[in-house]
Order: C-alpha cells, then sequence, then structure tokens
C-alpha cells in the first residue's frame, strides 16, 4: 500500500466525525486523537519494528519486549492503584507468562528464534495477560465486596487470609478465564482473528494462517491461565494486614 | 492485672477514617464470669467484641488476654481461643454438618458425627438436622448453628453478639440455659444484648456503652440501680 489510499482512509475518520457533530454525540474532539495517536504510535512502532529486524540484535529483542511488559503493566495498575505492590506483582506476572510461552515455543523449535516471529507472538500474549489481569481484579474485588461477611466468619474462626479467600479466588481465577475459552469456541466462525486476517491479506497461504492461528489460540490458553493463577496468588495477600485483619477497600 | 483478669483493655481508642468509634475505655473481665454489654445501637459494642477477636486492632491502647498482649499472639491461636458469635453471622451454602465442621477444616482435622450431635444438642436442636441444607432453616435456626459452629472451637473466652435476637421465646430460654452452662463448663462469657432482662437475669457483671465510651462498669447488681440519668433512661426504654 503507497501513501495516497492509506490517505484515502481517513474517509473512515471523517464519517464518524461528521455524524458525531450532526447527531450531537461530542465524540469529535476523542475521535480526532484517538485517530492522532494511533498514527502515530502505529508509525513509531513500524520504524522501530524495521529497525530492531534489520539489525538482529538480541539487546534491541529484549528492550522491545521490555518495553511491551512496561507499558502493560502500566496500564494495567491504574485498575488498582490502592493495592499494595501491585506494580511489581504485575510485573512478575507478565515476566513468567512471557518466560513460559516463549520458552515453549522457542526451546521446542515451534517458531523461528526471529525478532518477525518473537516480537508480535510477545505482543498478543502480553497484550492479553494485560487484559485478563484487569479482568480478574474487577471479578475479584466484587466476589470479595460480596463475601466480606463470610471472610471475616472464616478468619474469626481461626482460618488464614488463604482459607478465607480462597473460594473467592478460584472462583474469580475461573472467571477471568472463560471469555478466553468461550472465544475460541466460535473463532473463525464470525470473525477472523487479527493476526490471521493480517497473514492472508498479505498473501500467506490460509492454510499456513490457520497453523499459526492455532498456535495463537493455544498459547492464549496457556497465557490466560498463567495470568490469572499468578497474578490472584500474588496479589490476594494484599487484602490482608501482617495481623490477619481483612484491609476494608483495599482494592476500591 | 491479675491471673484472674482474663481479658484487660487498657486505655484503648478505636477510630476509622478519622471517626471516633470507642474512645480510651479501661476495663477488665474476670474469668469465668458472664459479663453483658448493653448500650444504643451505634454505640459501639460490636466494635469492642472484634477488637477482641483480634479481627481489628485498637489504633491506641492494649488489649490483654489472659495477662499476654492480644497482639502477640498468633492470630488463628487467638481467635479459637477468644470465640466470637457474630451477629447474624453468615452460613455457608452447604449442610448443617459442613458448617458445623467448617472450624476443624480450617485446623485440616475432622468433625465427628457424634460431636456435631453433641454440638446440636447444646443449641437445642436435634439430629436431623445434621444433614439439612443448612441455607433452608430458619433465622433462628441458622442464629443455632452459628452458635454451634463457634463452640466447635472450644474456646475458653467466648463473645457473643445479639444471638437471640432472632430467636422465638423457647429459643431463647434453649440459649439462656447454653449461656449457664459454658459459665459452669469454665468459659468466659462477654455477651452483647438488647434485652434488659437477659442483663439482669444472666449476667454477673454489665458494662453500658454509649457513643464509644463505657459510661458505666459494676456488677449487674449496680448497674441496674445506678443514678446516672443517662443510664436510666437507657434502661427504662428498652425494659420489656
Ligand atoms: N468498618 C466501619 N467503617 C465505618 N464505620 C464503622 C465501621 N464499623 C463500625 N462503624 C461505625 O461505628 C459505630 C459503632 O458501630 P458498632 O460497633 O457496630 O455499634 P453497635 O454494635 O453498638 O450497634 C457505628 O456508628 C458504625 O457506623
Ligand atoms: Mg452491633
Amino acid at each position: 500500500m503507497t501513501y495516497t489510499p492509506l490517505a484515502l482512509t481517513l474517509i473512515f475518520v471523517l464519517i464518524p466525525l461528521i455524524l458525531s457533530r450532526t447527531l450531537n454525540l461530542g465524540l469529535e474532539k476523542d475521535t480526532t486523537i484517538a485517530t492522532v495517536r494511533s498514527v502515530i504510535q502505529l508509525l513509531i512502532v513500524g520504524y522501530v519494528l524495521k529497525f530492531v529486524f534489520d539489525t538482529e540484535h538480541l539487546v534491541y529483542l529484549l528492550l522491545m519486549i521490555a518495553l511491551m511488559i512496561t507499558v502493560a503493566t502500566l496500564n494495567a495498575r491504574q485498575k488498582g492503584k490502592n493495592i499494595p505492590g501491585i506494580t511489581w506483582k504485575l510485573a512478575v506476572t507478565l515476566i513468567v507468562v512471557e518466560v513460559i510461552t516463549q520458552g515453549v515455543l522457542l526451546g521446542f523449535h515451534i517458531i523461528p528464534p526471529t525478532p518477525q516471529y518473537i516480537i508480535p507472538i510477545s505482543g498478543m500474549l502480553i497484550g492479553n495477560s494485560m487484559v485478563l489481569a484487569i479482568l480478574f481484579l474487577n471479578r475479584f474485588s466484587s466476589e470479595i465486596e460480596a463475601h466480606e461477611h463470610e471472610i471475616e466468619l472464616i478468619l474469626s474462626l481461626g482460618g488464614t487470609p488463604k482459607q478465607a479467600v480462597h473460594r473467592h479466588l478460584t472462583k474469580a481465577i475461573k472467571a477471568s478465564m472463560i471469555p478466553t475459552i468461550e472465544a475460541q469456541k466460535t473463532i473463525g466462525l464470525v470473525q477472523l482473528p487479527g493476526m490471521m486476517s493480517g497473514q492472508i491479506i498479505g498473501g500467506a497461504d490460509p492454510i499456513q494462517a490457520v497453523q499459526f492461528q492455532i498456535l495463537i489460540v493455544f498459547a492464549l490458553l496457556t497465557c490466560a491461565t498463567l495470568t490469572s493463577i499468578i497474578f490472584g496468588f500474588l496479589i490476594y495477600p494484599s487484602l490482608f494486614n501482617e495481623r490477619m485483619q481483612l484491609i476494608k477497600n483495599s482494592f476500591i | 492485672m491479675t491471673a484472674s483478669h482474663v481479658i484487660q483493655l487498657d486505655n484503648i481508642s478505636y477510630k476509622i477514617n478519622g471517626q471516633i468509634i470507642l474512645s480510651n475505655i479501661s476495663q477488665q473481665v474476670q474469668t469465668n464470669s458472664i459479663t453483658t454489654l448493653i448500650g444504643p445501637s451505634g454505640s459501639g459494642k460490636t466494635t469492642l467484641l472484634k477488637l477482641c477477636n483480634a479481627l481489628i486492632s485498637p489504633t491506641n491502647g492494649q488489649i490483654f488476654v489472659e495477662g499476654q498482649a492480644i497482639d502477640t499472639f498468633e492470630p488463628t491461636v487467638l481467635r479459637r481461643k477468644v470465640g466470637i458469635v457474630l451477629q447474624q453471622a453468615p452460613i455457608l451454602r452447604t449442610t448443617v454438618f459442613e458448617n458445623l465442621a467448617l472450624p476443624r477444616r480450617l485446623q485440616h482435622q475432622t468433625l465427628t458425627t457424634e460431636e456435631a450431635l453433641n454440638a446440636l444438642i447444646d443449641v437445642g436442636l436435634d439430629e436431623s438436622f445434621l444433614m439439612r441444607q443448612a441455607t433452608d432453616l430458619s433465622g433462628g435456626q441458622k442464629q443455632k448453628i452459628a452458635i454451634a459452629r463457634t463452640l466447635l472451637n472450644n474456646s475458653t473466652i467466648l463473645l457473643l453478639d445479639e444471638i437471640t435476637s432472632a430467636l422465638d421465646p423457647q429459643s431463647v430460654h434453649d440459649i439462656e440455659q447454653l449461656i449457664l452452662k459454658l459459665r459452669q463448663r469454665g468459659v468466659t462469657i462477654i455477651w452483647i444484648t438488647h434485652s434488659t432482662r437477659q442483663a439482669k437475669d444472666l449476667g454477673d457483671m454489665t458494662w453500658v456503652l454509649m457513643k464509644g465510651e463505657l459510661v458505666a462498669a459494676g456488677t449487674t447488681n449496680e448497674i441496674m440501680s445506678s443514678k446516672d440519668s443517662r443510664i436510666q433512661s437507657f434502661l427504662l426504654g428498652r425494659t420489656p
């Protein structure tokens, strides 16, 4: 694609702008900001990727991944600013997910050890992990809020914090994983996954594109499971102080 | 402090979000006695019991249990020693037996059917309840299950928060007999009650809490004949 047809795609930005103005939706400012940001961000990413691919230097690859993990951590921590230690707990979760998934993919030679593979797959997995961590946090805090008296009861009878939250923790872990599993049941039927679409448009053989997509689907399952479980077990102690007392509102 | 003071409150205060809930309370509880805790709602009675079960910690001051500072106990050990029946304690969505077995499960132990049965009989229920779904029971029956459940920790000190408020007259009588029986077994009891009659009939000592202050504490007879106008009007307003 050259820049002329790309510029013409701005029509897709003009349509919502005009409609928003006509119907007084008040979305002009947000739409404009979103447009400008996405263009700038994607262009930067494109050039950075080109640079990393061309130099083929391990340091740049690691820097890229570190950057992705940092951005994902900073983004997800917005949802739980009051939770002590949330930043490192998120970072550890994302790092473990990345290390395990890439360990399997590279260790078993499932993908070639080149930035062209490692970076996009890492991006997808880390991004998914981030969304899942946020989902888990929402779920877990509403579970805790709804069952505060039960938690208090177990503590009052001499139970440990872990015993007091165990049922609610596993419920939240399970609930946050369900969308990933459900999405995979209808995958390809309604909507072609982004990566697969991209490959097909890019001229790849659909069967090969599907094979890669299957790889991603499986990796996402592990990613979802690992994220909820690791993050869940790292985060629940933040609900309690060292006297085994429930700290009210610590997640809100 | 002497060994006969099983709980000693040493100038304790409790604040939350800058609001004073309890202020400067100093008092002690004699071993093997029933202390009734009375006062208008919102006066801080429940908060005081939660402090003694270490579900919360005082903002200032210190609580001693059997002469030992409360915050030097392992919390799980302290909470079994000083048991609490919370007001409207939650009932787990499972059988009565499983509810009763909870304290043991928390210690990775099992409860025998016989122990469960004895606990039921203690609170005036029978074996037919054992396998029933606890959430299907009436409010009063649930309350009794909650009492039996806490009793299964064999606490030497028991904190009871308005445990008879949901009960019919016969059940109230059963629970009152149980409380007397527990004292006989050597248990020390602090009991929040809304009923002046219960305080009169069962309390050895009575504490009166108003707006977070312990306005009076003494033998139940002393409190009932108090000349303090605040206490007088509170007792009159509550007498059945
Ligand atoms: N966790 C809490 N957050 C805010 N206020 C509380 C909390 N716990 C108790 N309070 C307040 O403390 C006061 C005393 O409550 P409580 O001890 O339950 O009184 P009582 O049992 O005598 O009715 C009440 O005004 C209540 O609203
Ligand atoms: Mg109360």
